[in-house]
């Protein structure tokens, strides 16, 4: 067993270490969800009254109902960040390194995906921190709960982006991937708006907002943060997590990225 | 070479298609044994980087077999990649973090910890002639120098054979010579396989043996000196040359 512990020590320290003396993706990360809370929430806040819904026991200030949504939206960009560097871009050259050592492929992989989970999640416990002096003030007991959430909904996030990363071309830069991916499934979940709201607005959005994963994502987040459990989005989010990590470890082939680091002109000798 | 010790590397009928092209290697067989240094020689677009990629395990080949000192790529990957350190082509070390980090963190994925990683990274650390430089940032390091720790890395874990794909590409004339060198001085010493592949005929030296690979088929193989008389060349460049149907070396 000591050798695959070490293999995923390794993997996260290295993530630990990239992430930390990167500060300028430590700051983008950062100031994007807050940058919603400050300026969009704040703008929005007299406009998009929301009543009383579980898991709040109150009526609630706008900004306190997109604070789950904008944690899931941390998620959401780093795991379609790292998992499109897994398949094309300069983490291509680390990733040999990665899987050319002893262990299975789907073990250091999932490591990989894992690892990139708990330093999106430290982001989110920094975004929160700094939330917590603009009155968003979830119980105390739902910050420890809302660990696991974030796991397990950030495993799903980051095996969706392998998942898709390996299997559609068009995504091979981070703007395919924002246009297709990031934007229509943020818009399109109760991260901004609940979903009875937008039943009210169209049917149709309704039904593919309760489709979507990252509605469940989100959903799960905003019931950890107050130390509750959504039991439906729980099982929807393991559900998908199961998928998308079983698809996206199978799908994986480094002979993707590597033809386009070629050039896509042919085979490299 | 006595009966009981396996090739290092051993190839049976390697092949492999990139998607709707042609085929880049198309039964590939040879073997590497064990303390020897072996050139797989080749134009560039030969098949190289591909059978490279085969090796490694970071293609699947849909035919064929790959065997690590006798263990299968296949069905026994950790031993067969254990006993194997790789240097890629391409530059594989993480710019933002220091020597010592990188070679720690190859050290952990190789399962190596506490005091015996440590040890092996002071060793590490002295071949790559970096002992005074564990704590500069990788980027801060000459090309020659990224190479030799990249060498260095490589053989952190012991490994009985070490592949390298083209590893002199883009350094200057002086690092390369002394990086060939080196390789050769401690596949003698040490009595480690090593599959160097390049396309520079200067980098094979007389005593190793030869695989001359084009449009992904091995044209030859064997000593230098078999590889020249099948070719009826008189040097390594007409060899090449002749086998290649007079590419430019």
């Amino acid at each position: 067993m000591k050798p695959w512990a070490l293999c995923f020590a390794g993997i996260l320290w290295r993530e630990l270490l990239r992430f930390l003396q990167q500060r300028g993706r430590f700051l983008a990360a950062l100031v994007r969800p807050l940058v919603w809370l400050f300026i969009f929430a704040a703008g929005f806040r007299s406009i998009l009254g929301v009543s009383i819904q579980p898991p709040y026991q109150t009526y609630m200030l706008y900004e306190v109902y997109i604070t789950p949504g904008l944690c899931g939206m941390i998620l959401l960009f780093s795991g379609m960040q790292s998992s499109l560097s897994m398949v094309y871009d300069r983490e291509m050259g680390s990733m040999r390194v990665l899987l050319v050592s002893p262990l299975p492929r789907w073990f250091l992989l999932l490591s990989k995906l894992v690892a990139g989970v708990l330093v999106a999640a430290l982001q989110v416990y920094v975004f929160l921190a700094i939330a917590w002096f603009w009155e968003i003030e979830p119980p105390l007991p739902g910050y420890l709960t809302l660990l696991p959430a974030l796991l397990v909904a950030g495993l799903m996030l980051g095996a969706l982006g392998l998942l898709l990363s390996s299997f559609i071309r068009q995504l091979e830069n981070f703007a395919g991937v924002m246009n297709f991916v990031i934007f229509p499934m943020f818009f399109a979940s109760s991260a901004l708006y609940p979903l009875w709201r937008v039943k009210e607005a169209s049917p149709l959005l309704h039904a593919i907002a309760a489709a979507n994963p990252f509605t469940h994502a989100v959903e799960l987040i905003r019931f950890a943060l107050y130390a509750q459990l959504d039991p439906g989005s729980l099982v929807a989010v393991l559900g998908w997590t199961a998928l998308f990590t079983a698809v996206a470890l199978w799908g994986y082939n480094p002979a993707r990225g590597f033809v386009a680091l070629s050039g896509k002109a042919g085979p490299p000798g | 070479m006595s009966a009981t010790v396996p090739p290092a590397l051993e190839l049976e009928a390697l092949s492999y298609a990139y998607t709707r092209g042609r085929p880049a290697l198309e039964g590939v067989s040879f073997s590497v044994p064990s303390g020897a240094f072996t050139a797989l020689l080749g134009p560039n677009g030969a098949g190289k980087t591909t059978l490279l990629s085969l090796v490694t395990r970071l293609f699947q080949a849909p035919d064929g077999r790959v065997l690590v000192c006798g263990h299968d790529l296949r069905r026994t990957p950790r031993r067969a990649l254990g006993a194997m350190g790789v240097v890629f082509q391409q530059p594989t070390l993480d710019l933002d973090l220091t020597v010592t980090q990188n070679l720690r963190y190859s050290a952990l994925l190789h399962g190596l910890s506490g005091p015996l990683a440590r040890a092996r990274i002071e060793e590490a650390l002295a071949r790559a002639g970096l002992e005074e430089r564990g704590g500069t940032m990788v980027r801060a390091l000459s090309g020659g120098m990224r190479r030799r720790l990249e060498i260095a890395r490589a053989l952190l874990h012991e490994p009985r054979l070490l592949v390298l794909d083209e590893p002199t590409v883009g350094l200057d004339v002086d690092s390369r010579r002394e990086i060939v060198a080196e390789v050769h001085a401690f596949c003698r010493e040490k009595g480690l396989a090593v599959l160097w592949t390049t396309h520079l005929i200067d980098e094979v030296w007389p005593e190793d043996r030869l695989v001359v690979l084009h449009d992904g088929r091995v044209r030859a193989a064997g000593s230098v000196r078999e590889v020249m008389g099948k070719a009826n060349a008189g040097s390594v460049g007409e060899a090449f040359g002749t086998l290649t149907r007079g590419k430019a070396a």
